[in-house]
């Protein structure tokens, strides 16, 4: 338990700030020109040392997205984003390939710290019981800097490393699989991931593996104007299972910082992945000013039969987050789960939610979506549930609730549901509610503070997601639902 | 001690108080009975620090602090408890959650150290037996689904780990049956002590059988017309409250 007992400490001792994440970290960093042309995505490829058709596929990416027009079809307003004037790669300068954690950099290490995550330390625990450790891949900016428990990992046939890196040392699975489910030219922000991604994760457990620990990743945006593209890349093969915890933060800045990244799951015959997410970049301050623009993609693929896929997402930061983590039902009796907690305050806005698309037969589906708006902000759920003609037995349940807290904020669901089978059976179930001025009295006359009843109160709505997340996250989670609704009263 | 004087109080512009006079030692447990709409469940709202009860004339003093600028969960730190008529459902927040998050949020008001697990787990188990809370009910949502009777015994429960000095119970009796009403008594009894006052609020003489008050009060049109001892109540369930309202109306 050392792990998780370190972790629940960590969480309790953080500072209850607005923003704890704000802090910048002075490293000198090398940054590639403003602007996007091909020479900059030569660059990138160049630093990267990659290969040639990798080269090619980000140059056909960015040929295909100079065509493409941005997507105005999201419930979200932000001023026209100048793609000419970000910085597309920026690197902590001497990364050049740490071997050990004693040769990164010690502010990068502290930078870390901060955030709760000593990796130092993680490999000293190892001698915990296995289950409770987590390997962590870190990226700063766009480089991953260490991946800790490479070795324990490699001893069970788990590929865990820089998406950069797999490129390099296992290109047959990267051209296999990259692109596979999230298709160059899907959409405008995938398509600018495809064409200037500059790192990320690439996890590959090979069949009949059980991942001997949680996956994780840290991922935080340092530089100013940079855009962070990371691309991840997860492949369960047959019989496998994985765990994957992603979580992210970004310093404090008045300028908005574009986020736009790609996640692509594999899963083969009877594999099962589990990614979560605990997102919480920095929303912007109390006026709207600043804050991260969060344009992901993330899709899921159910290759094959009875394989699953279950996504859980914890979203409290950025200024706006336009993100649908989606499956492809694409093997018979596979499954897809979407458990959603999204909260917004201030002048953030959310369009989020999921897309379950059912291809094969006896294929099910459950999404839970929990919306909490507050402040100014809007919060809009988007789901798609659709079934092909061949899904014979398609099931989805999909409840939807929305929690409002003041007067000013707004909720809003849509969801798209289309079934081209008649044996497919989907349920929609949707709730809008505020915090009543009784609950709030009620915890208050028991001596819980403003602050504490609507933390409670929250907390109980979104219980049913926060089961599902692992422990460790399960923690900080709560106590991040707490911190982003600060003031959210009174 | 509790000193209640002049309280003049009003919701929305409806004056419901009328000038109130009271005053509540250490150790002794008063009814107030009257009958609907003179202002009883206001009283007890305005006592706990409900937001729009305005008081407009007239003062609160508990242990000689004014409780006029104290908030709901000052007062509540303060040793005020208020067992509501009608508890409020908390969906999500299991009954054991919900007693702990309240139990360290007073500590903490006070400057003590929150209670360890292990410590909590037993006073908890310790306090519910006696009221027949099962383990099952504490680790359900707070009164969600819960019968008449559970959410009372769930608010005596929580009186009772929470050790207030001042309790006010609303209309504790409503809703429960024969048995559930002697459970519920005997867990106030069990904390009547020389350092606590109670304010028992009930329509009914029959709660006043079980918990024996030392003062009776009778409430009509925000004021009290009556103050007796115990007989007072045997009095009202026999002539009902026509006599004090048509006072108050001539």
């Amino acid at each position: 338990m050392a792990a998780v007992q370190e972790t629940i400490d960590q969480v309790k001792a953080i500072d209850v700030d607005q923003y704890k994440y704000g802090f910048v970290t002075d490293i000198e960093s090398e940054l590639a020109p403003k602007g996007l042309n091909e020479d900059i995505v030569a660059f990138i490829s160049a630093k990267k040392e990659e290969p040639e058709w990798m080269l090619n596929w980000r140059l056909e990416a960015y040929r295909r997205w100079k065509t493409m027009e941005e997507p105005t079809w999201a419930r979200v307003e932000y001023p026209k984003i100048d793609f000419e004037d970000l910085h597309y790669y920026a690197a902590p300068k001497n990364t050049e390939g740490p071997k050990s954690l004693d040769e990164v950099d010690p502010e990068l290490l502290e930078t870390y710290k901060k955030l709760g995550i000593p990796l130092a330390e993680q490999e000293i625990l190892a001698g915990v019981a296995p289950e409770n450790r987590v390997a962590v891949d870190a990226v700063f900016d766009s480089v991953s800097v260490a991946t800790t428990f490479k070795e324990e990992l490699a001893k069970a046939g788990v590929i865990f490393c820089p998406i950069s890196e797999a490129v390099r040392e296992h290109p047959e699975l990267v051209q296999k699989y990259l692109g596979s489910v999230v298709p160059v030219s899907d959409n405008f922000y995938a398509t600018l991931n495809s064409a200037v991604f500059s790192d990320g994760s690439f996890v590959y457990v090979p069949p009949g593996v059980r991942c001997p620990m949680e996956l994780s990743t840290y991922f935080r945006i340092n530089e100013k104007n940079t855009g962070q593209f990371e691309r991840t890349l997860i492949i369960a093969d047959k019989g496998s299972y994985v765990s994957y915890l992603e979580g992210c933060t970004a310093p404090q800045r008045d300028e908005n910082q574009l986020h736009a990244a790609v996640v692509e799951l594999v899963a083969l015959e009877d594999a099962e992945i589990k990614y979560s997410t605990v997102q919480n970049w920095y929303p912007g301050d109390s006026e709207g000013k600043g804050g991260i623009y969060n344009f992901v993609t993330k899709r899921g693929d159910c290759r094959e039969k009875n394989s699953k896929i279950s996504w859980t997402q914890v979203e409290t930061g950025s200024a706006i987050t336009w993100k649908y983590p989606s499956c492809i039902l694409r093997g018979d009796n596979s499954q897809g789960e979407f458990y959603s907690i999204a909260i917004s305050n201030g002048h953030q806005q959310i369009d989020s939610g999921t897309k379950m698309i059912h291809l094969g037969k006896n294929t099910a589906s459950r999404i839970i979506s929990k919306g909490i708006s507050a402040g100014v902000s809007q919060n809009t759920y988007r789901g798609q549930v659709s079934a092909h003609r061949k899904a014979s037995n398609a099931r989805n349940f999909t409840q939807c609730d929305s929690l409002l807290i003041g007067d000013k904020c707004g909720a809003h669901t849509v969801p798209y549901i289309e079934s081209k089978n008649s044996t497919a059976v989907f349920e929609h179930e949707a709730t809008t509610s505020k915090i009543s001025d009784d609950q709030m009295f009620y915890c208050q006359a028991r001596g819980l503070d403003e602050e504490e009843a609507v933390a409670l109160i929250v907390n109980g709505f979104v219980r049913d997601v926060i089961q599902q997340l692992p422990m460790e996250f399960a923690v900080e989670a709560q106590k991040l639902i707490s911190i982003s609704l600060e003031g959210s009263v009174g | 001690m509790l000193e209640i004087k002049n309280l003049h109080a009003e919701v929305d512009g409806n004056k419901i108080l009328r000038g109130i006079d009271l005053t509540v030692r250490p150790g002794e447990v008063h009814a107030i009975m009257g009958p609907n709409g003179s202002g009883k469940s206001t009283l007890s709202y305005v006592l706990a620090g409900k937001d729009d009860y305005e008081i407009t004339e007239g003062s609160i003093t508990y242990n000689g602090v004014d409780w006029s600028e104290l908030g709901a969960d000052e007062r509540a730190a303060a040793g005020m408890f208020l067992a509501f008529q009608y508890p409020i459902e908390i969906p999500g927040v299991a009954t054991m959650t919900f007693l702990k998050t309240a139990l360290n949020a007073q500590r903490k008001a006070r400057g003590e150290d929150e209670i360890s697990t292990p410590d909590f787990m037993k006073l908890v188990r310790e306090k519910s037996k006696a009221l027949k809370v099962t383990p099952d009910m504490l680790k359900r949502p707070l009164n969600v689904g819960f019968s008449g009777g559970e959410k009372k015994r769930a608010e005596i429960l929580q009186m009772s780990l929470l050790e207030p000095t001042l309790c006010v119970l609303d209309e504790t009796d409503s809703g429960l049956d024969i048995d559930a009403l002697r459970i519920v008594s005997e867990g106030v009894n069990q904390l009547r002590s020389p350092d606590r006052s109670m304010i028992v609020i009930t329509h009914y003489q029959r709660l006043l059988d079980h918990i024996v008050p030392d003062v009776v009060h009778v409430l009509s049109k925000g004021k009290i017309v009556k103050t007796g001892g115990k007989e007072l109540a045997l009095e009202l369930e026999k002539n009902g409250y026509a006599d004090y309202v048509d006072e108050e109306a001539a």
